[in-house]
């Protein structure tokens, strides 16, 4: 498949992007600096990556806990959305969502959500109004490999079949919801084999592969878009931390140090950045320009969620029901 | 003024909005070809077509999730769920999603979605179709809750809950359905958060709900004649609910029992109880009593049934405390 130089930099840029956002967080967390739960992204940036970049503005997202990565690919900016983490009222859910609840709606990103799966039906629904209202949009759906073994997942992945509705169903398989492998939680080699239940296609996917991603997005969403209907894809990943930043040793108690060292091998960035190089498509002095700018970004979103105020104890009742307008 | 059933009330009020709104659409478990369970949606199937008026397969949790799903994409989904027994299976959706989505991004985001379901225990339907548990969605911040009583407040209220942003529960009884009211064939709203005194009286006040308005004002029609003089105020809305209303009958009755079908403990009677015993205690003159369904299922047999259910023997037992 043919992407043009511009959207190659960009893939690279939104990648590194999301690794500096989520390994920043990870250090703040620890320094005590994030409270709460925080979900880090470090390891499966290709898929966010490569996902979005085949979206129109006008499209959806659904995300999930482990969020941070689809609201950067979608076009959340990183001070807006520290603002969140640190709890203050210039976040873009104004400090009553945290990492967890992150969601952006100009951007066409939904949600975050808590619940794992919880997303799925919703996901649903917003495909099933896209096809109401004869517009041409397309809705993802992230979820883990978690949420297929749910109830949410079944009844909604039934439901846009049977309406053919223009959503695309994305599982990220990382291998481990929390402790559990999804081998041994689904007994499957490949999960994406569960599409026939719902007669749409399913394809399994190295998810560390950027282009692989772009390639097999690309075509789900423009089978969507065509009113073709919902596809699932499974994409194959790792996650480089703890099922939370807070668990101990990156999560060693229950998955091997070897297995971790090998996927790190298997780093998306460096994978893409080598092959860029190779290709003449970028150069060193750019890479750490780019580098350098991020970390500019980065520094600026901790200035401002350091600088913001607390939400005020009153908006708690504002927010608790919606004030006729 | 003409009459109507509760259940025509209801059908008039989603047609209405149907037809002057293109985004307003039904969805649920044989809501279409058969015009659901209790005909509150006879007939729009025919009218409307399936794309508005959505047979859906067995699964609650997509019905919820799906009609949030398409509140956040523009539209304006009623959603049904046959009986209230069935929300425990989508009770993510209600209390995590549905009832959150507002509130934890910040107010980003409307949804406006009115989810149509039915309580009460009638027919011998047994433990598992005969509950009235909206308390559960009482509890949870962010749901309006709707409970009408007569069709003039079924199709007021309807309207008013189908034309706000939030999301609502709407609580159909199913001893009320085939009950018949004076509803004038215009449209009007009924405001949230507005309790009505069904019956002005002196001597008791009786908060009641749903079919229980109906059993307290028959027993208060009966006791007028042996002199005693009842007020019975139906909330119509547990959810904004008007204590003023109620505040102010007391302060002149200075007794008050309070009747709603939930389960006793933790239920509507016990919420209400609360809200009057904190702010209202000086001018009790005797303790609140409570008529609730009792803490235990509800049985399948006919007479046990009929005993399970709070109506007018138990509105007497309680009076009879009072007075």
């Amino acid at each position: 498949m043919q992407i043009s130089d511009k959207n190659n930099i960009e893939l690279l840029r939104t990648m590194k992007r999301i690794r500096t956002f989520d390994e920043t967080c990870q250090k703040l967390f620890v320094a005590g600096r994030i409270p709460g739960a925080l979900h880090c992204y470090t390891g499966e940036e290709a898929i966010a990556t490569g996902v979005c970049k085949v979206l129109e503005p006008s499209d959806y997202i659904l995300s999930t806990h482990r969020g941070h990565g689809h609201l950067i690919a979608k076009g959340g900016e990183f001070k807006y959305m520290l603002a969140e983490l640190f709890g203050k009222s210039t976040g873009y859910c104004k400090g009553m969502g945290g990492s967890m609840h992150l969601a952006s709606v100009k951007h066409g990103i939904l949600g975050a959500n808590g619940i794992v799966g919880g997303g799925i039906c919703i996901a649903a629904g917003v495909g099933f109004s896209i096809k109401y209202q004869g517009t041409d949009q397309v809705v993802v759906c992230f979820f883990g490999d978690g949420g297929i073994s749910t109830g949410f997942f079944h009844e909604g992945l039934n439901l846009a079949s049977i309406h053919n509705a223009p959503v695309v169903f994305v599982c990220e398989n990382n291998l481990y919801s929390i402790s559990m492998t999804s081998k041994r939680a689904t007994g499957l080699d490949k999960l994406s084999t569960r599409a026939v239940s719902y007669n749409m296609p399913g394809e399994t996917v190295d998810g560390n592969d950027i282009l692989a991603v772009y390639e097999s997005a690309y075509n789900a969403i423009e089978r969507a878009r065509a009113g073709k209907g919902p596809t699932l894809l499974e994409y194959i990943t790792y996650r480089w931390r703890g099922h939370h930043a807070g668990e101990a040793g990156d999560g060693l108690f229950y998955r091997e140090k070897k297995e971790l060292e090998s996927w790190k091998t298997k780093d998306p960035i460096r994978r893409y950045q080598a092959l860029l190089l190779k290709e003449g498509k970028i150069t060193e002095e750019k890479i750490e320009k780019m580098e350098m700018d991020i970390q500019q970004e980065m520094d600026d979103a901790i200035e401002f969620a350091n600088n913001s105020p607390y939400p005020k104890a009153e908006s708690i009742i504002e927010l608790s029901m919606l004030k006729k307008e | 003024m003409r009459t109507i059933t509760y259940s025509e009330a209801i059908h008039e009020s989603i047609d209405y909005n149907m037809e002057k709104d293109e985004t307003v659409f039904n969805l649920g478990e044989d809501i279409g070809v058969l015009g659901g369970g209790f005909r509150a949606t006879h007939d729009l199937y025919e009218k409307y077509g399936r794309k508005r008026v959505l047979d859906t397969p067995l699964s609650e949790i997509a019905i919820v999730g799906a009609a949030i799903g398409a509140a956040l994409g523009g539209l304006r989904p009623i959603p049904e769920i046959m009986y209230i027994d069935f929300t425990p299976g989508c009770m993510d959706m209600i209390v995590n999603q549905m009832a959150k989505i507002h509130f934890m991004f910040g107010g980003q985001i409307k949804v406006p979605m009115v989810l149509r379901t039915v309580c009460g225990a009638a027919g011998y339907n047994a433990a598992q179709h005969s509950q009235s548990m909206y308390p559960f969605f009482v509890h949870t911040p962010g749901l309006i809750v709707v409970t009408p009583s007569t069709p003039y407040d079924a199709k007021g209220l309807l309207n008013t809950s189908i034309a706000d942003d939030n999301p609502v529960i709407f609580m159909e009884h199913k001893r009320l359905y085939t009950s018949k009211g004076e509803v004038p064939e215009e449209f009007y709203t009924i405001p949230f958060g507005k309790a009505d005194v069904k019956r002005e009286g002196d001597d008791l006040t009786i908060v009641a709900t749903h079919a229980l308005v109906h059993d307290a004002l028959a027993l208060a029609e009966e006791m007028e004649k042996e002199g005693t003089s009842i007020e019975v105020i139906d909330p119509r809305t547990l959810v904004p609910f008007d204590k003023e209303t109620i505040f102010k009958s007391v302060e002149k009755t200075n007794k008050l029992i309070v009747a709603d079908e939930s389960i006793l403990s933790c239920g509507m009677a016990s919420e209400i109880s609360a809200i009057v015993a904190e702010e209202m205690f000086d001018y009790l003159d005797k303790p609140i009593i409570r008529v609730a369904s009792p803490n235990c299922h509800c049985p399948f047999s006919m007479p046990l049934e009929d005993a399970y259910i709070p109506g007018k023997e138990e509105l007497k037992e309680a009076i009879a405390k009072v007075l």
